[in-house]
């Protein structure tokens, strides 16, 4: 058993959410710079060069690279040999993205409809998994919203099959178009059920960019997506080109013998994403 | 190019175009049309106000920019300040066009009812690049909240640009900047599919 107190939980995780939103991960940094060397259009490299010196710029300047600093999502691995100690730890990790958000940006309504800013930008999204172990993991995601808008989840009928997978994902790039910023990173769930399925697709882009699926046949249609996603003429920021995706992402899920569920969770240029590991 | 812009100006402009923007524009993005459009119309009526129409800001001649900023640093004009979607925006968009707003600047494809309504009061929408808040910002030389102040970053702000670099995405001759690019670089399926 090793104990943890909230309050040092509380600390790490407003720096983390502060580091993701100021600094974009190294992975996708190389994975832009190959692209720009790959991009045939001229307007599509002007795009690159500048997301790259805005990237550079906002991490030297400790700003946000993006605006939309997103809803604050937290991916909690819990050892479970883990105690807590000095409070909530669900409400530690509220209180962390209230204090990370005073610099950034308050984008969240408390209530759908009534559309009331929170203030605050809580609640955070908090994902929680036991696991062996006496470490605690938190992944922070700050997930902008244009990309997320163009996310789409379908119960398909295992008739459709790889075909009508493949098609549903090249029609949400395609009707995201310039919306959701492209250079895009395409999480893909397949399998599961409603409320996993989009979970896996979400769990796809933490992935670091271009690390293929370990499964043969999974890890063939991630590459031939990626191939067709950039063959739709997009290119960055919809100013054309052959880098509308810089990485497609599959996870799969067991899923029942009635259905085939595919969610595609787009994420734009600007991927906030970081960990720590207490 | 300065704000307002002139029918003159328009008129040059092609789907396309990169641009450097001078002058005041004004910011609002989905909450703060939603009351715009609100202060347009009687609530009774449904009919227009007479002129000078009831809303924050001027309208003729002006643009708009889908913005809301990150906070400001201590001694900064204003935070990352990046584009963002305009669709959201297109369901109130004609009136302020019938108004006379001459430019909005956003990212992504506007309705086809937008697109005919830029022909028809000769105006233009442009885009800036998505995701380059950091850098959008530094052309900002100042921001002040002119309505809207509870609506946080959705407030209502005039801003005063210095060489805010813009794309022309919809022109008022009816080009549209973002299907020639993805025309000029789409690549059929290859047929290699078993």
């Amino acid at each position: 058993m090793r104990t943890i107190d909230v309050s040092e939980v509380r600390q790490a995780v407003a720096a983390l959410l502060r580091q993701a939103a100021h600094r974009l991960p190294d992975d996708y940094i190389a994975a832009m710079q190959t692209a720009h060397s790959r991009e045939q259009s001229p307007r599509g490299q002007q795009i690159i060069e500048l997301l790259l010196e805005n990237a550079t710029y906002a991490q030297a300047q400790e700003i946000p690279t993006c605006q939309d600093t997103g809803m604050a999502i937290l991916f909690v691995q819990v050892g479970q040999g883990v105690q807590f100690q000095g409070g909530d730890i669900g409400a530690a990790l509220q209180a962390a993205t209230r204090d990370a958000y005073t610099h950034l940006r308050k984008s969240v309504v408390a209530d759908p409809l009534l559309r009331v800013n929170s203030g605050d930008n809580t609640p955070a999204l908090i994902h929680w998994e036991i696991v062996p172990g006496t470490r605690l993991q938190i992944t922070a995601m700050q997930k902008g919203f244009g990309a997320e808008l163009m996310s789409r989840v379908q119960m398909f009928p295992p008739s459709v099959g790889v075909e009508g997978a493949r098609q549903f994902v090249l029609e949400t790039v395609e009707q995201a178009g310039p919306n959701a910023c492209p250079p895009l990173i395409v999480g893909i769930g397949i399998g599961g059920s409603l409320d996993t399925v989009a979970l896996a697709a979400k769990k796809a882009l933490l992935r670091p960019i271009g690390r293929i699926s370990s499964a043969p046949h999974i890890a063939a249609l991630e590459t031939d997506l990626l191939q067709a996603i950039n063959r739709l003429g997009i290119g960055p920021q919809g100013m054309g080109g052959i880098v509308t995706a810089l990485a497609v992402h599959i996870e799969t899920l067991a899923t029942h013998i009635a259905a085939l569920p595919i969610a595609v969770n787009l994420n734009c240029s600007a991927p906030r994403r970081a960990s720590v590991t207490l | 190019m300065h704000t307002p812009l002139s029918d003159a100006t328009i008129l040059t402009l092609r789907a396309g175009d990169q641009i450097s923007l001078h002058g005041r524009i004004y910011t609002a993005r989905d909450a703060a049309h939603q009351r715009l459009i609100k202060a347009l119309y009687k609530p009774s009526s449904g009919q227009a106000h007479p002129e000078p129409y009831n809303v924050p800001l001027p309208l003729a001649g002006q643009v708009i920019y889908y913005m809301g900023p990150a906070p400001a640093r201590p001694g900064a004009v204003i935070g990352p300040a990046g584009p963002t979607t305009s669709g959201r925006m297109d369901p109130y968009t004609l009136p302020l066009l019938e108004r006379g707003v001459a430019g909005l600047i956003g990212k992504g494809v506007r309705s086809a009812e937008v697109k005919q309504a830029l022909i028809r009061h000769r105006a233009v929408y442009f885009g800036a690049v998505g995701g380059a808040a950091a850098l959008l910002a530094r052309q900002i030389r100042s921001s002040r909240v002119i309505a809207y102040e509870d609506l946080g970053p959705e407030a209502i702000r005039e801003l005063e640009v210095e060489g805010f670099p813009l794309f022309v995405i919809n022109d008022c001759h009816g080009g549209d900047a973002y299907e020639a690019a993805r025309d000029a670089y789409r690549r059929p399926e290859e047929c290699n599919q078993s």
